[in-house]
């Protein structure tokens, strides 16, 4: 859980390009473990951006399918209605092939549906009569450093060179409510998911007088911090009196959100964005403060709870720290994604190697 | 005042599925503890329920047999809760939109039917099964050690719950009886108490009779019997009243009883509103049953027993009727023709008492010997009810053993018996005429069983007037 790898049980993984920074989170390790070199490719969960954010962090490709298009089966479980399996590679071509083998109907996971659109691996080197959309909050927002805004930006000319339609759309609910609806329901399904870790069957257990304080010592000694906080959020967002208000509540937001995402479809085919309002950030910098911890996702939830697919590819450097684009495709829209992540990929040139592995 | 009883029913149903109702695991109780489980219904991170298609038609087809509505989408929730029997930390049940809503069931009575409303069939999980061991045999207070037996777990469950519509324990027994044959007779559970099977809970509550509110009710559990149930209500029933007349208030409460000890008085708890946090099952779609499965099933729907018994009672009465259909034997009956009364007493009557089965009894063969059951001895008569079952049974050879009703053949043995008990004679002449079974006795023995016994009455009588 978090964006940073540090709620690891394990220890937190440290960042190619800089071990004194973090990797960006949850699938940090498997980020890092490619951008090192260490992996041609490696799989990733995303829940609130957990796959794309840390691909952004160190400089590699990395792909949240549409929901119900990759099996869960076999993942713990955080969020169910959120969580999504999808691949990290260097390359686009990478992650479309790996995608290509991991997607489809799995009959033992009752909410994957069969791809209407076999997957292709991207050849192309245009975007001729793509019309790409720059939704003004998740670019102009606060928060976005001015680095990547500038690496963002220039990938967005870069598109307009390539033959695309580029024009401006607006999220505003989605981007205002998405974080906070997230922070309902992820927190709300992972304090039920998260049941099972009771002691009763495997895993850890601490000894007690009866089984309700046998419960709650192996509970408390079992999870750290990060978990123990959103099980009492969620518990209390789902709870018989508040569950309208906030859990509730939350699902209609999210209609919402998709509403409004498919409005800006009927304009455009692709929303682009930074992935994360920063670069990699240091170790420990944001541990105190998890409101701050959770904004790294500001950017990456909103497509997310609307069970859009995204694309994250490196676009450039700032401060040394690579930069990541987003972007975002209608459901069962990643061929799309992915040929024009190639196009953008061939134009742009990044190294993924960091300068200090070289 | 009066008081009239308002009670409600909520009743568990085992499907018989052939696996589980997430998983591929079979459906088996007697096998070796955790033997019947898999990453699935032993909840191990990473599992996901899939649904047993089996088990949601039979709930529908259930749901048609309650005449319930199935609407467009039903969804899974989660019931939140800790407990060693539940291993997910939730029990994937139904909340607000199950698969069966506003039923009514029919009970035929005497006077006319009664109609149970159905508040809603809907389909769910049961949970593991906990043994208690060492310290106060099975009770989980003093217990050295609790173990769990996850065979059980994830297997197929119906929940019906009834509007408060039942009116006495007798009607609520009756119910309970009914649903209980309806159940069996889809062929989706054994709904067998002792098994566990089939399980219910009733809420009591009292009113004035003629009143439309309702007061606190308690909660009736563990009861073990129909016939239990019905004594536990009355019991119930009048404790409330009692209450009431003496100025009191009734307090919610559960009461559970001892099914290993029906006389002891049931333990009382208080209701704890356990906040069980329902949300949606985000790992399973809606059910979105198509429109063609519902009416395949429907189709597929058998005569249920409370419109049986409506159907006979124009036959031969409400009391053969509904015994007929409550004893599986009105199939039997349907299929034996001739006059319907004397079919009925025939099947219920004797029938019954040798133990046959009915369905293999050759009721076209059987129907011809009811028929001139009057002409044969009544010793051919339950030969061949006995032997009815049997393959090759054949009505000619017994009707062929036709009574001797020739007044030239019997009257000798007659005049014969009536010299050789000169006393009896005198005796009946004398005013004790119930001595006329003595003589028709001595005639039947005679004769071998074979005499008309009608004629015989008649010979006797006026032989003896004479």
């Amino acid at each position: 859980m978090g964006s940073s790898t540090e709620n690891s049980a394990y220890g937190p993984t440290r960042n190619p390009w800089d071990p004194g920074r973090v990797p960006g989170g949850s699938s940090g390790g498997s980020a890092a473990a490619v951008a090192a070199g260490l992996a041609p490719w490696a799989l990733g969960s995303d829940t609130g951006g957990s796959i794309k954010q840390p691909a952004a962090l160190c400089g590699v490709v990395g792909l949240r399918p549409t929901y119900g298009t990759v099996s869960r089966y076999g993942i713990v479980a955080f969020a169910s209605s959120l969580d999504q399996v999808g691949p990290i590679a260097k390359t686009v071509r990478d992650c479309a092939l790996l995608h290509k083998i991991i997607a489809g109907r799995d009959p033992a996971d009752s909410t994957t549906v069969e791809l209407p659109d076999p997957i292709e691996l991207p050849e192309n080197a245009d975007l001729k009569g793509v019309r790409i959309g720059v939704p003004k909050e998740l670019n102009e927002t606060e928060g976005i450093e001015p680095g990547v805004t500038e690496a963002a930006n220039r990938t967005i000319e870069l598109a307009r060179e390539l033959g695309a339609e580029v024009g401006e759309c607006r999220l505003p609910r989605s981007v205002e409510y998405g974080l906070p609806c997230y922070y309902l329901i992820a927190p709300s399904e992972a304090s039920s998911n998260l049941a099972r870790y009771d002691g009763v069957r495997y895993g850890l257990r601490v000894d007690a007088g009866d089984v309700r304080a046998m419960y709650e010592r192996t509970r408390d000694a079992g999870f750290g911090d990060e978990p123990k906080r959103r099980i009492m959020l969620g518990t209390y967002a789902l709870s018989a009196g508040y569950y309208e208000a906030y859990y509730g509540q939350a699902q209609k937001v999210r209609t919402v959100i998709r509403d409004e995402h498919d409005a800006a479809f009927e304009r455009f085919d692709l929303l682009v964005s930074p992935t994360s309002p920063t670069v990699a950030f240091e170790l420990g910098a944001r541990t105190a403060n998890p409101l701050a911890m959770y904004a790294a996702d500001l950017l990456t939830i909103p497509s997310n709870m609307a069970g859009l697919p995204g694309l994250s590819i490196p676009c450039g450097l700032s401060e040394g720290l690579p930069v990541g684009f987003q972007l975002i495709g209608r459901q069962f829209s990643e061929n799309l994604l992915f040929r024009a992540g190639h196009a953008l990929e061939q134009a742009i040139g990044f190294d993924y190697v960091p300068e200090r592995l070289k | 005042m009066t008081w009239e009883p308002v009670i409600g029913l909520e009743i568990h149903v085992h499907l018989k599925t052939r696996t589980k109702m997430f998983c591929r695991c079979r459906v088996a109780y007697f096998e070796p503890p955790n033997t019947q489980t898999c990453p699935v219904c032993l909840a191990l991170p990473g599992a996901l329920p899939v649904p047993n298609r089996a088990a949601v038609e039979w709930t529908i087809l259930l749901g048609h047999a309650l005449g319930c509505r199935i609407p467009e989408r039903a969804i899974f929730h989660r019931k939140n809760y800790f407990y060693p029997d539940n291993p997910k930390g939730y029990q994937i049940s139904q909340y607000d939109e199950p698969l069966c809503v506003e039923g009514s069931f029919v009970v035929p009575e005497p006077e006319g039917d009664v109609l149970v409303g159905i508040e809603r069939a809907h389909l769910e999980e049961d949970a593991a099964k906990t043994v208690h061991v060492g310290g106060a045999e099975g009770r989980i207070h003093g217990a050295d050690r609790s173990l769990v037996d996850f065979n059980r777990a994830g297997t197929p469950l119906v929940e019906i719950v009834t509007k408060p519509d039942i009116r006495s324990a007798e009607e609520a027994k009756r119910f309970l009886q009914l649903l209980r044959q309806t159940v069996v007779e889809l062929g989706i559970s054994d709904a067998e108490m002792e098994k566990g099977s089939l399980r219910f809970d009733v809420n009591v509550s009292v009113r004035p009779a003629g009143s439309d509110e309702l007061r606190t009710r308690t909660e009736l559990k563990n009861m073990n019997s129909f016939n239990f149930a019905a004594k536990g209500i009355e019991r119930e029933v009048r404790r409330q009243i009692e209450i009431y007349e003496s100025g009191g208030h009734v307090e919610q409460e559960t009461l559970h009883f001892d099914p290993g000890n029906e006389s002891a008085p049931p333990l009382r708890s208080k209701e704890e509103a356990q906040d069980y946090r329902y949300f949606p099952e985000p790992d399973l779609v809606p059910l979105e049953p198509e429109r063609e499965v519902v009416e395949r099933l429907r189709g597929e729907l058998p005569e249920v027993p409370s419109a049986r018994i409506r159907r006979l009672e124009e036959e031969v009465g409400f009391a053969l009727a509904e015994e007929l259909v409550t004893s599986e034997r009105d199939e039997l009956y349907s299929r034996i023709p001739g006059e319907r009364a004397a079919v009925a007493n025939v099947v219920m009557n004797e029938l019954a008492a040798l133990g046959l089965d009915p369905a293999g009894v050759n009721a076209e063969e059987l129907g011809k010997v009811i028929e001139r059951r009057g002409e044969i001895p009544r010793a051919a008569f339950s030969e061949a009810l006995a032997e009815s079952a049997s393959p090759g049974f054949s009505a000619e050879r017994y009707l062929a053993e036709a009574a001797i009703a020739d007044v030239s053949e019997l009257d000798p043995v007659i005049d014969r018996i009536l010299g050789a008990n000169e006393q009896q004679v005198e005796a009946y002449r004398g005013g004790k005429e119930g001595l006329l079974g003595f003589f028709v006795g001595q005639v039947m023995k005679e004769t071998g069983g074979k005499a008309n016994p009608k004629v015989v009455n008649e010979r006797l009588r006026e032989k003896l007037r004479a």
